[in-house]
């Protein structure tokens, strides 16, 4: 036999059963994320405390505060537009459902955009010194968490715009929310050891 | 049907072909922006082409194969068809499947054994060449090669210890043995196994880069000076990281959701104890490893300063960082061997495995403390003195639930009746290996003899008898105890016996002498060495090609037993676990009616009658009692 039917099983698996799955999949994976993040923050830590001074080279500065905390609070709402959304399809509000993920994505794109901004007005690049180095890592390796958040919701929100996410099937929704409010917690440890410390 | 036909329906269907294809145009698409840039005149660097082109590389492969179909089809709304990437492993049936994306945990099963005995047989070839110019003091190779020799040796071995029980006999057998169908995710599972092919082979084509020679453990500053083939080492682990992540959260949410009604987590087979515990490590220690790799990667190619002390970086950072991973990686390669040899145990020894629940703790034990015994590879590193004695008695700590494992295995074997068959001749194989490798590890735990060993051939001794006795001792147990059931047939004893007396015999006559030469003052990883040692080196070199022609004798059982050994049935050894209760190899669902259990899988001479497994009749469809 080349190819055989796909597994009545499979075909029928309990969508309760797929959830709980998917769920813990996710956190699993955020455990590892978090591991990820831990190391570049370590880095981070180990090489501020053994330079004499903050950033090294005194001709560097850090940026400024008034853009990226309002780029903060951009994703902070963003976590509330997505639990907004997750609400909405709680109760079967798809029209709202929709609404919440498109402002989510909104949100997120700006942000995204916000920091491209930063990133090509700073008076330092990734190659100056270790403060570049840990700098742009760090707060590339975010961004790019951003944009795979962003193109996860993407996919979700076509799904939904094709009226196949609702009450009974949005784990795939609630998986991108779970990851999403992680990137977020991310960003305001980000924020507040690399921007304001 | 044509021949052309045939081979034209073959590129149009997804599959090698097609991901060859992918991986070529990938290659060039990923090239293409550095292409461009390099037009406008900014200066690129070849190892900048090397990365992207392999990123593209990776990506088009997999596209090719067939990977993100199902997903794209899921996230445009269309009817999701998997019918393609459903085949089973057996006997009969299409061949090309093995080299499909198939999503059969069978089929990845053996995908990821047979990849990865090929790269242990090519590792053990470059041992060869290690030992062949170690053989007589002066150099035949030159430093360079040898160097490059030395440091795939070892990557190559990393990647077979770490990848052949868990991803081999772990997929194969993890759902079989708790009752499942499949694992959670099986089209995750048959992306980590495909992720793994361009990865070895960039590691393999590392010489065509100029190669390496930092060794498996790539310390800066060396890897930051050291070529383009330093390159394909970390492109190549860093891949192997990610596939093995998500192989982990693969295999904890198929242990914790889809054990079969009955098989509560102290009636788990020891072996799934012990891939539970191995993935439980590889998730929380593998992304840490790869942060250190990409930030070596970054400062080679985007001029970072993480490892560049001028500049403020700190090369003891990368150590810290790289072996907070490998010294854990080390229990990813050794508990999954402890598992296999504690599951055979009981089997050969007609008795219930000794002290089950303090074996599973000793498990959980060695992975909670493999996190806090990194620093003790780095005693002269000159990390901070203040580490020295914690780091020191933790790693002996840790011997005491190894300790655990020996005597549940001795507790099992002790007035048992033994069967002396090849599977259990690897477990006393074991036993006597591991011990010498675990014993000869506190002469490196304690700080003040550390000082004097460390970086000698007493290193170099005692981590092959860890992992060769350990992990590849195990895995031979492993292999022949599971070979009839994946294979359906018997492997010849005869032959099986005397591979392990000529592999044991002359691992222990090659690497015992080892322990003497590092206490010489030996250095490892050197291509050259004082004359007065060449004896002792000549006498190990020899019984080294001694350990390259033993595995021959495997490799003809193997191969030979495989294609007309014997017909197997579904139980040779008799044992209780559930693998053995179906048909060999097993069908494409594995259960027909799923398994209800209600007893321990070690019952054996238990005065207590009657089958642990309950008749499928008492079972429903999906295996709840109704």
């Amino acid at each position: 036999m080349t190819a055989i039917q796909p597994a009545a099983h499979e075909a029928d698996l309990d969508p309760a059963e797929e959830r709980g799955r998917l769920l813990l999949g996710i956190r699993l994976f955020i455990l590892s994320e978090i591991m990820l993040f831990g190391a570049f923050f370590t880095a981070y830590f180990v090489l501020r405390f053994q330079a004499a001074a903050w950033p090294p080279n005194p001709e560097f500065e850090r940026p400024g505060l008034a853009l990226v905390g309002f780029n903060t609070l951009l994703l902070l709402s963003s976590s509330v537009t997505m639990q907004w959304a997750m609400t909405r399809i709680a109760r079967d509000d798809r029209a709202g459902f929709r609404r919440g993920l498109l402002a989510t994505l909104a949100l997120g794109a700006v942000f995204l955009g916000i920091q491209v901004y930063e990133f090509a007005n700073n008076g330092f690049g990734i190659s100056d010194g270790i403060f570049g180095s840990t700098f742009y890592t760090l707060t590339g390796l975010h961004g790019a968490h951003v944009l795979t958040g962003l193109l996860l919701m993407t996919a979700v929100g076509n799904r939904a715009r094709l009226g196949l996410v609702s009450r009974e099937h949005h784990t795939a929704a609630e998986v991108v929310s779970i990851y999403w409010h992680f990137v977020d917690v991310v960003w305001v440890l980000l924020f507040v050891t690399v921007y304001v410390l | 049907m044509t021949d052309t036909s045939v081979r034209m329906m073959r590129v149009r269907r997804a599959g090698l072909v097609r991901g060859v294809l992918g991986g070529l145009l990938g290659g060039v698409i990923g090239a293409l922006p550095l292409v461009a840039a390099a037009q406008s005149g900014v200066e690129i660097t070849p190892g900048g082409f090397l990365a992207l082109s392999y990123i593209g590389l990776l990506v088009g492969w997999l596209a090719g194969l067939g990977a993100f179909g199902p997903w794209a089809a899921w996230v445009l709304g269309r009817p999701v068809n998997t019918t393609g990437q459903a085949a089973a492993h057996g006997r009969s049936g299409d061949w090309t499947r093995y080299f499909r994306f198939t999503t059969d945990h069978k089929v990845i099963g053996i995908q990821y054994l047979v990849a990865f005995l090929g790269l242990f047989l090519i590792a053990g070839l470059l041992a060869m060449l290690i030992r062949l110019e170690l053989a007589q003091p002066g150099q035949i190779f030159g430093t360079d090669t040898y160097n490059t020799i030395m440091s795939t040796h070892g990557t190559l071995m990393i990647f077979v210890a770490l990848n052949t029980i868990v991803g081999g006999l772990g997929n194969y057998f993890v759902p079989l043995m708790i009752g499942a169908r499949d694992m959670a995710f099986p089209r995750l599972n048959a992306l980590s196994f495909w992720l793994i092919p361009p990865a070895l082979l960039l590691i393999l084509l590392n010489p065509v880069f100029g190669g390496f020679d930092t060794g498996w453990t790539g310390y800066p500053p060396l890897s930051r000076q050291a070529n383009l083939g330093e390159q394909a080492f970390l492109l190549t682990f860093i891949t192997l990281g990610i596939s093995s992540i998500v192989s982990a959260v693969n295999f904890l949410v198929t242990v914790a959701r889809m054990r079969t009604t009955g098989m509560s987590m102290m009636r788990l087979p020891i072996f799934v104890w012990s891939l539970l515990v191995t993935t439980a490590i590889v998730l929380v220690a593998t992304s840490v490893v790869a942060s250190a790799l990409t930030m070596s990667l970054f400062d080679r190619l985007i001029g970072t300063d993480f490892f560049r002390p001028a500049l403020g970086g700190d090369p003891i950072l990368y150590q810290h960082l790289f072996w907070f991973y490998s010294h854990p990686a080390v229990y990813v390669m050794a508990v999954p061997a402890f598992g296999a040899i504690l599951e055979i145990v009981p089997v050969f020894s007609r008795k219930p495995l000794f002290a089950y629940g303090l074996a599973v703790l000793s498990f959980v034990a060695i992975g909670v403390l493999s996190f806090m015994v990194w620093a003790h590879h780095m005693f002269v590193s000159g990390m901070a003195e203040f580490f020295h004695i914690p780091i020191m008695i933790s790693t002996e700590l840790i011997s005491v639930p190894t300790g655990i494992v020996f005597f549940s295995a001795i507790g099992t074997i002790w007035l048992g009746r033994l069967r002396f068959a090849t599977p259990m001749l690897w477990v006393f194989g074991f036993i006597w290996c591991f011990l010498i490798g675990g014993i000869t590890g506190v002469y490196l735990a304690d700080v003040p003899t550390d000082l004097a060993l460390t970086d000698t051939y007493f290193v170099v001794a005692h981590f092959h008898f860890t992992i060769v006795g350990g992990m590849i001792f195990g895995l031979f147990a492993g292999l022949t105890y599971w070979f009839p059931k994946f294979t359906g047939r018997l492997m010849s004893e005869r032959l099986g016996k005397l591979h392990f007396w000529w592999f044991t015999l002359a691992f222990n006559a090659s690497f015992l002498p080892m322990f003497w030469l590092g206490i010489q003052g030996m250095r490892r990883r050197v291509a050259d060495y004082p004359a007065e040692l060449g004896a002792l080196n000549l006498w190990a070199s020899v019984a080294a090609w001694m350990i390259g022609l033993s595995m021959l004798v495997f490799l003809y059982n193997f191969i030979r037993s495989w294609v007309r050994g014997p017909v197997a049935g579904p139980n040779p050894w008799r044992a209780r676990t559930l693998e053995w209760q179906v048909g060999s190899p097993p069908p494409v669902e594995n259960f027909e009616h799923l398994p209800v259990v209600s007893g321990g899988p070690y019952d054996y001479g238990s005065p207590v009658t009657g089958p642990a497994i309950q008749p499928t009749a008492f079972a429903g469809p999906e295996g709840r009692l109704q």
